[in-house]
């Protein structure tokens, strides 16, 4: 078991859901992307997924596609993000995540990239254009560094592939809620417990559920279902239209 | 029939360009694609439907048509033009287009989404559709919706729905972001038709498929009017479907010279281009779901492009066509926008000929590389469109007074509107 699973799995012998959020490393800037780390993790976040913008975020909605592109604008680069990463790790106790797209790996040398994940103190990523068969020279280099590979569940795969998927998945699996991107509502519905059923067959992993989870009342409907609420473009959305001030309470409102 | 231009590895490979990089959402609806795409391969019917709609539909065969008056001016080799100009919509975009309409509705799917650039394939997709009975929406970089207004109005006049892109540098590489997005969220009802020999697997090998009819046409045609192969062929390259449309009947003729013309923008020290195999600029990323050369900067963030011809204003190029360029069997120039507007004034002037802004690419490279040739030799450019949609860049480029009073009028005759 890896160090993220049985933190996970320590966290949730106390919480009967836990929650991940997500920022876009230097949006609306770096000064408030740290500001935004500390009120979150203040507020009980349990890990945090922190992206690394890129200019062409293909499974990103309009919402967490804006804010890549205006982190890129305001001078976001991956040095930067990286040493904002190094930052937060030191600074807190939570696991936390890098999300990004295959190319700034690629771009950079994927193994260079992994070490330098490493170095920053992160403790897995999540590569939405990197499924498992592409993952060749990813994987082994995740794996010398100690980090965890977090692949994608989503309610199109087949169970097949979600078995194939979940032979190269390490620390916990991303459960997709639903067709489309990120930032658009999902009704949770009864519908869900057969996807979910279908992802627990196919791991025994941590689930953690997101795209379109916003309010109280979406995570309340997760627990007992997942072992992770994932807020993503919700609080996105917050800071855009009331400000990083009002982070805290929100995250604190979430469960 | 089956693709000319198959993937050599697994995974939709060609040499170690192509690949399949989609969010997990997609990967069903891209197993579903390629398994339509290969039951229709296999069906020799399909083939001669195709054939058949683009003989009924779309002025197929194209005809050669030999440029007697440039051969004299150059005094070299003998020039023949592929008019993929005189197909229905104006430029091979139609080929690719109705090719898939036919695959959609084996697939059962009604509703059809298109990213365009020019605005020609939006246009070609909204025409498909209109005939085929579907529904579809149109994305375009609100940049290009400024520059294309004509074919902006023609995709609405034929039902179609256009959405202005509003993200990033605003242009084509925006709009096929934004038309994963609706894939990705409707891929029940909708298939995605990709305009160019880009993107994941397998859409580079089936808009090749499509477009390979150029170069079938064009061997047969050759041969029966010169006897011979051509010695060299010169095609732009966008994302490179009309290049590999027309090169992948000669593959195998070694003898016969590939030629690939980008967009050398400004020109290529300026780095204001679209140049990524014939320029020193590009590097090998994966982006848009699939691994080629890409125009990025050092951290992977894609570059802004610049050509006079919105059709290959572009960051990637097709895998297949970097692979070409890796075992050296095409070989890629580039010419710059001025360069390519004195070659469009000359196609006009001496052949009666009107080029697409994306086609005077090939042209001025033939117009370069001709005088060097001896008249024995037979070389063939591949017209890829016409050039009555680039009216207003043109004007603008040749200066033309009395276009820009007509303009002027015309914008004082709105205004005068209630
Ligand atoms: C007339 C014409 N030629 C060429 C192109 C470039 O595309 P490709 O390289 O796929 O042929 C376009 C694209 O819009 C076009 O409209």
């Amino acid at each position: 078991m890896s160090t993220l699973e049985t933190r996970i799995r320590q966290a949730r012998s106390k919480q009967d859901i836990l929650l991940m959020t997500h920022i876009v490393i230097g949006y609306p800037s770096f000064a408030a992307s740290l500001e935004i780390v500390d009120a979150m993790v203040a507020a009980g976040v349990d890990l945090m997924e922190m992206q690394i913008p890129f200019s062409e975020p293909m499974a990103d909605g309009p919402v967490i596609l804006a804010a890549n592109q205006k982190a890129l604008a305001a001078g976001s680069t991956v040095e930067r993000c990286l040493e904002f990463a190094t930052t937060v790790t030191r600074k807190h106790s939570i696991p936390f995540l890098c999300m990004s797209y295959y190319n700034l790996l690629l771009r950079a040398g994927v193994a260079g990239f992994v070490d330098r994940m490493q170095a920053a103190g992160l403790a897995g990523a999540i590569v939405p254009d990197l499924p498992p068969e592409e993952a060749g020279e990813y994987l082994p280099a995740m794996a010398r560094a100690g980090l965890d590979p977090i692949f994608i569940f989503s309610p199109s795969t087949p169970d097949e592939r979600l078995r194939h998927i979940a032979a190269s998945a390490r620390g916990f699996v991303y459960c997709v809620a639903r067709k489309g991107v990120t930032g658009l509502h999902t009704t949770f519905s009864a519908e869900l417990d057969a996807y979910l059923a279908r992802c627990r067959t196919a791991t025994k992993l941590p689930l953690a559920l997101g795209f379109g989870v916003q309010d109280a009342a979406d995570v309340n409907f997760l627990r007992g279902k997942v072992d992770i609420a994932v807020v993503g473009s919700a609080t996105l959305r917050l800071i855009d239209d009331r400000g990083v001030a009002a982070v805290g309470a929100f995250v604190r409102g979430l469960r | 029939m089956t693709s000319p231009l198959s993937p050599d590895q697994p995974r939709g490979y060609y040499g170690k360009f192509g690949g399949a990089y989609l969010p997990e959402i997609l990967v069903a609806t891209f197993r579903e694609l390629e398994t339509a795409f290969a039951a229709a391969q296999a069906d020799p019917a399909f083939w001669r439907e195709y054939e058949t709609l683009m003989g009924e539909y779309s002025c197929r065969p194209t005809p050669l048509t030999f440029a007697e008056n440039l051969t004299r001016d150059f005094g070299g080799a003998r020039i023949f033009v592929k008019r993929e100009d005189l197909n229905h919509t104006g430029a091979h975009k139609a080929n690719n287009v109705m090719g898939q309409g036919l695959l959609v509705r084996r697939m059962g799917k009604k509703r059809v989404i298109a990213e365009t650039g020019a605005g020609q394939h939006g246009v070609a997709t909204a025409t498909m559709a209109a005939k085929f009975g579907f529904e579809c929406t149109i994305y375009m970089g609100e940049v290009d919706v400024e520059r294309q207004r004509p074919n902006v109005f023609w995709m609405e006049r034929l039902g179609a729905r256009v959405v202005p892109v509003k993200d990033g540098s605003r242009t084509l590489k925006d709009a096929i972001n934004e038309a994963f997005r609706d894939w990705a969220a409707n891929m029940d009802s909708t298939h995605y038709v990709l305009g160019t020999a880009c993107g994941p697997h397998p859409f580079p090998t089936m808009v090749t498929y499509f477009q390979s009819i150029i170069g079938q046409e064009l061997r047969k045609q050759v041969v029966e009017r010169t006897g011979r192969l051509p010695r060299r062929i010169y095609a732009c390259v966008g994302g490179g479907s009309n290049a590999l449309g027309v090169f992948s009947a000669f593959l195998d003729d070694t003898a016969v010279e590939l030629v690939g013309v980008e967009a050398g923008g400004r020109g290529l020290p300026t780095h204001r281009h679209a140049a990524r195999l014939a320029s020193q600029d590009a590097s090998i990323g994966v982006a848009q779901g699939y691994r080629t050369y890409f125009l990025q900067n050092s951290d992977g963030q894609m570059l802004e492009t610049h050509s006079v011809a919105a059709g290959l204003d572009y960051i990637g190029v097709s895998p297949i066509l970097a692979h070409l360029r890796d075992t050296g069997r095409v070989r890629f120039e580039s010419a710059t926008d001025a360069e390519v507007v004195a070659a469009l004034a000359l196609a006009v002037r001496r052949e009666g000929l009107i080029p697409a802004l994306e086609s005077a690419h090939a042209f001025a490279q033939a117009c370069k590389e001709a005088p060097g040739l001896p008249p024995d030799d037979v070389i063939v450019i591949n017209q890829s469109g016409r050039g009555d949609k680039d009216i207003f860049t043109v004007a603008d480029a040749f200066g033309d007074p009395a276009w820009e009073d007509f303009i002027r009028r015309k914008a004082a005759s709105y205004e005068r509107k209630p």
